[in-house]
């Protein structure tokens, strides 16, 4: 078998293994839960019935290991439970919702963002990082490295606030709240989730632009590149033709480690302009301690972060050409 | 370590800077002289949070969790910096948040380091299936960003101050245990290693006294990134309202609490801004100790390109 197959085969059985270990983690969740917890969600009022029953839907008189099969063939048929809110003591009927119907709109609209952010961001950063490589050492470069600095040692919901306070509240550009709707027009819910994919950005885009001024000045000493310009190609031939192609492993890996860090960046932005989306559906569950509502969202974001890092793994493994052609 | 005192020692030191050794305090002077001024700023203001930090009950006004009978009070003399939601005062606040926050942050830190220092040296001394069991359970840890997996914890534990030090804590052992694993991995090979353990000395001396000194600049640098880290997870955290609880003051929820007045930034500035204190504070604290790090870096690493 060829290694470079090799390689990728056992990155892909690594990560399912991970997949298999995290989503045992997120399931035994509920097993940490004390023990009167059926009470504790049901009411004060419920009858003993009416726990034995909440206990026996979600599977408690079951052994673990069954439990853990039910849940996981649930997961992967988009099946995973009912929410604990919503269940009334007060007889009547189960008000719980279906944990797939809470969090489905919402990841619509969280891709939405993130693929939003992904958009500005690649694009911008490739840009400033290729500019700044170009004009190395100018005081553009020194302005565009320090910018890029400081934002990424601000927290994340300062950058929002700043956001907000000049481009929300001063001069009303962009609306702070970005409760989007599924029935508003495409380019309206761009218009809404503006400030939130903007942010985003900010916090994203400084490791992308300075991996790409780095990869390309690395390369800007070899002796292919000093050819060219004794050739006498011009600075933005050279490094669009020759450093370019070189320095895309690099580039690329940055570029999907920080898609999966939209995932977690996403979770504080979505608290702080309201908008509807699984981050904000989880903190919500954290805090009233809605494990089946906790444990999808986790999953969602566990494996999305997990699969962009088997993704950016893939491609650095696949762009060595060390690897590719081996003596 | 008071200014006055500093120059002092430092015309001596001039005077001794023939002699071939120098003690500890004018290595230190001579390292800050050298210092670049961005690494001078973050600590003075590192230094500035610590003094906050330790004398918060005596430089504060009022105190942590006073309630008075007027909330959003706007900024004036008696209150510098208005009024929260409930009525406390934002300043005292600010200065109790020093301490908590940046308390919470540093005794996790130090917790992290603790677990995940001692495992990576013993990982790399021992090698074999104890170094493997550990390095895989991190790997998988690792695999999950440390904010999603804060949450499911505190889902399932609570969000308490001690359960939160000890799970952001265990998650960034990890970390930690990577960095102590690698860099003790190039130590323990050495003759004197061998050469102590050979005359019979246990593994918790091994560990202290012939490793831990030579790879402590590393793990200095590492202390600080991870600080930095820790610190915005838990603020992070606070601010969405399952970090530190109140009434504690804390930078984190002090945002969350006071944000909605950002609205009104045009007909009060000053208002505006009482969310946006608490949040620079964080984030001057995190650029701060970035600049020293990258100092510190830069000396330890040998890369000289001022001379």
């Amino acid at each position: 078998m060829h290694p470079i197959v090799r390689t990728i085969l056992q990155r892909l059985g690594l990560g399912l293994v991970t997949l298999f270990v995290v989503s045992l983690i997120i399931f035994s969740s509920i097993e940490f839960l004390p023990g009167d917890f059926g009470q504790a969600v049901l009411g004060q009022a419920a009858l003993p019935e009416t726990v034995q029953a909440f206990r026996t839907e979600l599977g408690l008189d079951l052994p673990m290991h069954e439990r853990y099969l039910d849940w996981l063939g649930g997961i992967l048929t988009g099946d995973m439970g009912n929410s604990f809110s919503g269940r009334g003591s007060s007889g009547g009927a189960d008000r719980s919702r279906a944990v797939i119907d809470l969090i489905a709109p919402r990841l619509a609209n969280t891709l939405f963002l993130a693929s939003m952010a992904a958009i500005i961001s690649v694009p911008l950063a490739l840009f400033l990082g290729i500019t700044a490589a170009l004009y190395r050492n100018s005081i553009y470069d020194r302005v565009v490295n320090a910018l890029t600095l400081t934002t990424i040692s601000f927290p994340e919901f300062f950058v929002a606030y700043m956001l907000i306070l000049f481009l929300s509240s001063f001069t009303k550009v962009f609306p702070s709240l970005a409760n989007i709707s599924s029935d508003a027009t495409f380019w309206e819910q761009v218009y809404l989730s503006a400030l939130p994919a903007l942010t985003l950005t900010l916090v994203i885009i400084a490791h992308m632009m300075r991996q790409t001024r780095a990869a390309i000045i690395n390369l800007m000493a070899s002796p292919y590149i000093e050819m060219a310009n004794l050739k006498g190609v011009s600075k933005m031939q050279v490094i669009l033709q020759h450093a370019l192609p070189n320095a895309w492993a690099p580039i690329v890996t940055v570029i999907a480690f920080n898609l999966a860090y939209l995932v977690v960046g996403v979770v504080v932005v979505e608290v702080v302009f309201v908008y509807p989306g699984v981050g904000q559906l989880m903190v919500d569950a954290v805090t009233t301690r809605d494990v089946p509502v906790v444990q999808g969202c986790a999953m969602i974001f566990a494996a999305t972060y997990i699969l962009l890092n088997l993704f950016a793994d893939i491609i650095s493994i696949v762009t060595n050409p060390r690897l590719l052609h081996p003596r | 370590m008071s200014n006055g005192g500093e120059q002092g020692y430092s015309a001596a030191g001039e005077v001794s800077m023939l002699k071939a050794r120098r003690t500890l305090l004018e290595n230190i002077w001579r390292g800050l002289k050298s210092a670049p001024p961005t690494a001078l700023f973050g600590m003075v203001v590192i230094l500035i949070y610590v003094f906050f930090a330790l004398f918060a009950p005596l430089l504060a006004p009022y105190g942590e969790a006073e309630i008075f009978d007027l909330s959003y009070a706007p900024w004036s003399d008696e209150f510098m910096f208005g009024t929260d939601q409930l009525g406390r005062d934002v300043l005292s606040r600010l200065i109790y948040g020093a301490r908590n926050t940046v308390g919470i942050a540093f005794a996790t830190t130090v917790l992290a380091f603790l677990i995940g220092g001692s495992l990576g040296i013993t990982a790399a001394l021992s090698r074999g299936w104890l170094d493997d069991l550990i390095s895989r359970s991190v790997d998988v840890l690792m695999a999950i960003p440390s904010l999603i997996f804060a949450l499911i914890l505190i889902s399932m534990f609570g969000a308490t101050a001690t359960n939160l030090i000890l799970i952001i804590a265990v998650l960034d052992a990890t970390r930690v245990f990577r960095v102590t694993r690698a860099v003790s991995l190039n130590v323990v090979v050495m003759d004197y290693v061998e050469a102590a353990r050979l005359r019979g000395e246990g593994l918790s001396w091994v560990m202290r006294r012939e490793i831990l000194p030579n790879i402590l600049p590393p793990l200095i640098v590492e202390f600080g990134l991870r600080f930095c880290f820790v610190f915005l997870t838990i603020a992070a955290l606070s601010f969405l309202g399952v970090g530190i609880q109140p009434p504690t003051a804390d930078w984190g929820s002090m945002v969350r609490e006071t944000a909605g007045l950002i609205q009104f930034a045009e007909y009060d500035l000053t208002a505006a801004m009482t969310p946006m204190l608490p949040a620079a504070a964080i984030a001057l604290l995190t650029v701060a100790v970035n600049f020293v790090v990258d100092w510190f870096l830069h000396k330890t690493s040998g890369l000289k390109d001022e001379h």
